[in-house]
């Protein structure tokens, strides 16, 4: 019995989690991970991209609510989502034909690209300041759990409950619905492949009759859509801030790196690894011990290997490993 | 056919191309010869699109196609391969050859999700042509391995095989035969004249295997230093002093001229 119990508040601390975490990382680490493949350069205003799609879904969201609008038991910014997704594919081809088209016409070195995308992201941020302010938004609603802990603690008798969180459930099911998508996109289509094609090998894709200004465009319609879900995903299952979403762009750039930057498959599993690697050494073990351990070695302290507060060091110190030891990534991207 | 007017084409203070004005008559092999550094691959850079030229012209039945994108010059039908073969490194052999003819039914989303049946059906044919290409170059039986993992002779054959994938009008060869062992270059070779004779491909050629060239172009055309030197048969750009300079110098070259005279 207490083995089960421990088996239940380590999926419910840590595993749930981590798994939503992981798969909000892994759509905002493929956004990533595309426009490196097909641009060639790390876009820095991913995690500002994903603030703005979040905000217009956030304010899709209180339009609807004001119509009186709802989805059932699921949130109703994911009908808002079409919304958002379109506002922000709007938003970066504009920026992409209004400053970084003009940079890939002067073949414009990678690194140059890099800090282009940083003043990007700088404007992105104070446009979502302007857009929606500074306050911490809560938008979730329908209901609040897949599964309760009272429900959960009567059928099976445990002392530890099990919480599924609506929004946890959503992220998991609208995440694996999104990679299936992009994937078969990827293999099966002939934009995907030309896609594929283009990053792989730009002067070859150009001499197949490949259209590169096409193939440009679909990569920001898709790393923008991706980003929204992403960030829309994030903000349900936590909340939105526009600063919190600013420095989510260093565990997506950890995760796009772990996996091999330009390898979609990298950047899932880097998802995965980086938000269970911050949940693991973050978590309080002490609940699990005590259920696990014989009384004579129960812990007196909280068991946590590290503050919540140096959850970005984690993100940080996997990015720093993994460049020392394995440049290229799990997967091998570039 | 193809008319490049006083093309120049600049690196900074370095002149590649000088001032070049060629003809690539249509149904020909032409030959494009010249010592290292005499700026033919730029010409052809310039010429497929994929640099822009300080100045000039390039004319293509007529049209001028001065500084297109090599996309669009694709879809008119003017190829080329590179002097380093490249390859889709992550594809297969077959799916490389697939990538090619642009603008097939799959290519919008629409069909890929809601047409199915069409663009199968245009799968298979891009399929059985490739295969055939495959056959036409005798590497059926490389079809499904990763273009990674070729040879560097049998990487030039696919670049050729690409060409062979849509109906191509003019194809720029750029060193075919550089690396490639003589069983191959022969194969290659083989494929160059049969695709000229019974496809009616215009084919420019530069290679520096003399060999090879005599076997294939007429024309033949040699450049140095950025300029056209000398156009005409094999033997009389051979026996043209200013290329016979080009190539060795003017102290070597009255070196061989003396020594031809005494033996």
């Amino acid at each position: 019995m207490d083995f089960l119990n421990a088996l239940v508040a380590l999926l419910n601390f840590v595993v749930i989690p981590g798994v939503a975490y992981g798969s909000q990382l892994a759509l905002g680490a493929l956004g990533v991970t595309l426009i490196f493949g097909v641009l060639r350069f790390s876009n820095f205003a991913h995690g500002d991209t994903m603030a703005f799609g979040t905000a217009i879904v956030i304010m899709f969201t209180w339009l609807f609510q004001s119509w009186g609008i709802s989805f059932g038991p699921l949130p109703t910014a994911l009908l808002a989502l079409p919304f958002g997704i379109a506002a922000t594919a709007a938003l970066v081809l504009a920026t992409d034909a209004g400053i970084y088209k003009f940079y890939r016409r002067q073949k414009a070195a990678p690194i140059i690209l890099v800090i282009v995308s940083a003043g990007v992201m700088f404007v992105m941020n104070g446009l979502v300041r302007l857009i929606i302010g500074v306050e911490e938004r809560n938008f979730t609603d329908g209901a609040r759990f897949l599964l309760d802990g009272n429900t959960f603690k009567a059928a099976t008798g445990l002392a530890e409950p099990l919480v599924i969180k609506t929004t946890v459930a959503v992220t998991v099911v609208v995440a694996v619905i999104c990679v299936a998508a992009l994937f078969w996109f990827l293999q099966k289509t002939r934009t995907g492949k030309s896609m594929r094609a283009f990053s792989d090998n730009e002067d070859l894709a150009l001499l197949s009759g490949i259209n590169p200004d096409r193939v440009v465009q679909v990569t920001w319609i898709i790393a923008a859509a991706l980003a929204v879900i992403a960030g829309t995903l994030y903000g349900l299952d936590k909340s939105f801030r526009p600063f919190v979403y600013f420095q989510l762009l260093l565990p997506v750039f950890a995760a796009a790196v772990v996996g091999g930057l330009g390898s979609p498959l990298g950047a899932i599993a880097g998802g995965y690894i980086v938000a269970l690697s911050e949940v693991v050494l973050t978590y309080a073990w002490k609940k699990v011990a005590t259920y696990v351990l014989p009384d004579s070695l129960a812990p007196d302290g909280l068991m946590q290997l590290l503050s919540t507060d140096y959850k970005v060091a984690v993100s940080f110190s996997i990015l720093i490993i993994v460049l020392l030891f394995m440049p290229t990534g799990i997967f091998k991207g570039k | 056919m193809i008319v490049v007017e006083n093309l120049h084409r600049h690196f900074g203070g370095f002149r590649a191309v000088d001032g070049a004005s060629l003809k690539i008559e249509t149904g020909s092999i032409t030959g494009l010869i010249g010592p290292n550094g005499a700026g033919k691959t730029t010409l052809f850079n310039v010429v497929a699109g994929r640099l822009p030229p300080t100045s000039g012209r390039v004319v293509m039945d007529g049209e001028d196609i001065t500084g297109m994108a090599p996309h669009e010059l694709f879809a008119k039908g003017l190829l080329r391969t590179f002097q380093i073969a490249h390859e889709f490194g992550s594809m297969t052999v077959r799916e490389n050859l697939m990538m090619v003819p642009a603008a097939q039914s799959g290519e919008s989303l629409w069909n890929a999700c809601f047409r199915r049946g069409a663009v199968a059906a245009e799968e298979k044919r891009l399929r059985d042509k490739a295969d055939e290409v495959l056959e036409f170059l005798t590497i059926s039986h490389l079809a499904d391995q990763r273009a990674s993992n070729i040879s560097g002779g049998q990487k030039k054959l696919l670049e050729l095989g690409r060409t062979m994938m849509v109906d191509a009008k003019i194809v720029f060869l750029d060193e075919v035969g550089a690396g490639v062992n003589r069983t191959l270059l022969n194969t290659i070779g083989d494929a160059i004249v049969r695709l000229n004779k019974e496809r009616g491909y215009t084919f420019c050629v530069i290679e520096h295997d003399m060999d090879f060239i005599a076997r294939l172009c007429n024309p033949v055309i040699c450049m140095a230093e950025g300029k056209v030197l000398a156009q005409g048969t094999v033997e009389e750009v051979k026996n043209d002093e200013r290329v016979i300079e080009a190539y060795l110098g003017t102290g070597l070259k009255n070196k061989v001229k003396e020594e031809a005279a005494h033996g």
